[in-house]
């Protein structure tokens, strides 16, 4: 879903999910209030799709001095249920100490389409890093 | 109950990695094995296998009235895990469908030490216990066998449990059999998650749509009969509670009362007005459920004898 892009609209990464996100939202208070006798064509895309909880993604920290990492996503009704949902779902084996839980729609993703100017530029500009500097003469803890 | 743990067991074999410093499991693409979100160890805590361990050991053996107690609790987490199981695969969400059976696991690790422990008396095995007793040997209070109905009367029984079993672990912690105390100690941890998950989704359902809120009220009042018996003294626990080992079940209820009560007004839910139900459970009378759920769990176990899976 929207951290993942749209490929049938490529856009600046930035301003795509601006765009997605209200029309998740919308999707979903229709879906909350309309019957489903007079429900319009409903896409086939999964059970996951009908639901009316929101998606939410779940970072662990796993201990402390490490930061959060992202583990996976799941659905919840709101922040407080979408955090024991991430704690029932993803430390069950003892995985972490600390949690965060994101709403997906709040979190802006790169267009994959865009990889070639948005991250190859750093390639080859190696006096980007230290390493390509020779140490002069004398220098101590380097 | 073993085989299960066994299989448990096997899991951490093959993925377990131990330490997070030496961990490489999953570290492959990413190249940081450090940075694993599901990095899995197993953590210490008392296990079952820890307790048959220093009864075979001859370290620890309860009296006829502890294990007595602890046939009690052990068969209250066993009854209810294997209702809570039934919504495995059921449930409305996915996420909701692990939090139960997680709630179910909790459930049945605390019925594994407390009834290894009271089988210690009697030279019987956990799995003895569970799959070779018949209905009216069973000490579990009526609530716990009472059916799941809806997701709103699960929540419900499972609002009542939760807080009864903080209320009474806590009391255990200070219990004068160290065993008793231990095993309560993990218990109450993961009881008081249960107690969150509960009282949340209380406040959900009655503040929802109309639907949600009608059905846990009529959740409530189908399960809300069977909490006096949980409260219930007898000769049992006033031995015990003059011995240290445990407390009177009545001197449970007033907190039990108050912290229920709160989450009931900020629910806007009335206590149910609703006669109570004779009990019996903890002498071996049960409802009409109790049956159904032993022959579902028990017929493999009787079937095969000793097998293993």
């Amino acid at each position: 879903m929207a951290p993942h892009g749209n490929p049938e609209a490529p856009a600046s990464a930035a301003s795509e999910i601006n765009r997605e996100a209200p029309k998740v939202a919308a999707t979903n208070a229709e879906r909350t209030t309309t019957t489903p006798a007079s429900a319009p064509d409903v896409t086939p895309r999964g059970a996951h799709e009908e639901s009316p909880w929101s998606l939410w993604e779940v970072f662990v920290r796993s201990s402390r001095g490490l930061s959060h990492v992202h583990a996976g996503s799941l659905h919840a009704p709101d922040a407080a249920m979408a955090l024991r949902n991430a704690r029932d779902l993803y430390t069950r084996r003892n995985e972490g100490v600390s949690i965060w839980v994101v709403p997906a729609e709040a979190i802006s993703s790169s267009d994959p389409d865009s990889k070639g100017s948005f991250f190859e530029s750093p390639q080859g500009k190696d006096y980007r890093h230290a390493t390509y500097y020779t140490k002069s003469e004398g220098v101590k803890h380097l | 109950m073993s085989t299960q743990e066994t299989a448990k067991d096997s899991d951490f074999a093959i993925e377990g990695h131990g330490d997070i410093s030496v961990g490489v499991h999953g570290a492959g693409a990413s190249g940081d094995g450090s940075a694993s979100a599901t990095r899995i160890t197993p953590g210490n805590a008392l296990r079952p296998e820890d307790i048959a361990l220093e009864i075979s050991r001859g370290q620890v053996k309860p009296t006829e009235d502890v294990a007595e107690f602890a046939l009690r609790i052990g068969d209250d987490g066993l009854i209810l895990a294997q209702r809570l199981g039934h919504w495995i695969s059921r449930a409305p969400e996915l996420e909701e469908d692990i939090a139960l059976g997680n709630i179910a696991l909790d459930q049945l690790g605390h019925a594994r030490s407390f009834l290894t422990y009271a089988g210690a008396a009697w030279g019987k095995s956990e799995d003895d216990l569970a799959y070779f007793r018949r209905e009216h040997e069973f000490r579990s209070a009526h609530l716990f066998e009472q059916p799941n109905g809806d997701f709103a009367v699960t929540i419900a029984r499972q609002f009542i449990v939760s807080y009864y079993q903080y209320q009474l672990y806590t009391a255990l912690t200070g219990s004068s059999d160290a065993t008793l105390a231990a095993i309560s100690a993990k218990a109450v941890k993961e009881v008081d998650y249960h107690r969150d998950h509960s009282a949340q989704w209380v406040l959900r359902l009655a503040g929802g749509t109309d639907e949600s809120r009608a059905r846990i009220i009529q959740g409530f009042k189908l399960v809300w009969p069977y909490v006096d018996e949980l409260f219930e003294d007898d000769e049992l626990t006033t031995r015990l509670a003059e011995a240290g080992v445990a407390v009177q079940p009545s001197s449970l209820r007033a907190e039990f009362d108050r912290l229920t009560g709160d989450i009931m007004a900020e629910a806007e839910l009335d206590i149910p007005g609703v006669p109570q139900s004779l009990g019996g459970g903890r002498h071996g009378k049960h409802s009409e459920f109790l049956g159904y759920i032993l022959a579902e769990m028990q017929v493999l176990a009787r079937e095969h004898p000793g097998a293993g899976w």
